[in-house]
């Protein structure tokens, strides 16, 4: 006997991401999930994010890796809440293991809570965790050939972050055609050029942020 | 990797919905993947026969329907499928797009017994 179902295979994932949502949004948390792969700037991005809107809006921090709590150590030492996920070998976060760390955070004392997923470009589009925005950080040194390797994740993404700017000079990387291979299959993203290190272009991102505050 | 939790998730809707049926077993399981997904099929039934170990779905046969990544050309609106490295539309070399196929990850059914 055959039964026809069709159901979405991540359609737990995505009911718990939608708890983790309305429970967000109860508590008035704008949550962004931070994607990218190892070593783009999630944490940077975070501690000059940190560093910029300090005094301005209070910020809470999910770190998720696979193993080791040296991001949430890191973090930590700027004074926000911040809870580490390991995931013990998964290589993305899911909407349970969100909750989990929600539970675990003092919602009611933040305004922008960073979810900042596993470095991965593949398995972390897949899963839901409940967020308002995808932020995908991408980076000058993986090369310009990205959104054409991942397109899942750059259709899904809210907003580009193209980070490490500070070392066009020195690679081979064509910021416009990158631009245009994004706006063709995501003609939403927002696509922002920013160098943690120097803080060129971080001026536009936390406009972004606090304007994306200021319309909830 | 994610093929693991992808698996898991896909085993509990079979068995919940195979329980719901009053199934004594699961012979076939036939799943629709969209190319844009990145699930590897052979992944999905290494981890499978894994996981499904002393459950009624244990040697069900898995059968992956895998759906090309197409987009439609808001240029001209015809569709096509989308190449790696051409994202250009191959009527009018438009390169604005909608995805309109290519991100299915869902259970179409299951075949009982």
């Amino acid at each position: 006997m055959e039964i026809k179902v069709l159901k979405d295979i991540l359609g737990a994932n995505e009911q718990i991401a939608e708890r983790n949502r309305q429970l967000l949004d109860s508590k008035g948390v704008f949550a962004v999930n931070l994607m990218s792969s190892p070593g783009a700037g999630k944490t940077s991005l975070i501690l000059e994010t940190i560093k910029g809107l300090k005094g301005k809006t209070r910020i809470g921090v999910i770190e998720g890796d696979v193993s080791s709590s040296i991001d949430a150590e890191i973090i930590g030492k700027e004074g926000v809440p911040v809870i580490q996920i390991n995931t013990g070998g998964e290589c993305h976060l899911d909407a349970n293991m969100t909750y989990r760390a929600l539970s675990n955070l003092p919602l009611q004392d933040i305004a922008l809570l960073f979810i900042e997923n596993v470095g991965n470009l593949i398995c972390t589009a897949e899963f839901a965790l409940g967020e308002h925005r995808k932020v995908l950080i991408s980076s000058v040194p993986e090369g310009d050939d990205k959104p054409f390797k991942y397109p899942l994740m750059f259709h899904k993404a809210d907003v580009v972050l193209i980070n490490k700017i500070d070392l066009l000079p020195h690679l081979k990387f064509d910021v416009q055609a990158y631009s245009h291979a994004i706006r063709g299959i995501n003609e939403k993203a927002e696509i922002f050029e920013i160098s943690c290190a120097t803080g060129q272009g971080m001026q536009q991102w936390l406009s972004w942020l606090q304007n994306q505050l200021r319309l909830r | 990797m994610h093929e693991l939790a992808i698996t898991q998730s896909m085993l509990d809707l079979v068995l919940e919905q195979a329980e719901k049926a009053g199934a004594k077993k699961v012979g076939k399981i036939n799943l629709v993947i969209g190319e844009m997904c990145g699930v590897v099929d052979e992944c999905v039934q290494f981890y499978f026969d894994f996981l499904s170990k002393g459950t009624i779905a244990e040697q069900a046969q898995l059968s992956s329907t895998m759906v090309p990544t197409m987009a439609r050309c808001r240029g001209c609106d015809k569709s096509f499928e989308l190449k790696e490295f051409d994202w250009a539309c191959p009527y009018c070399q438009g390169n604005s797009m909608a995805i309109i196929a290519g991100q299915e990850l869902f259970l179409e059914s299951i075949e009982v017994e």
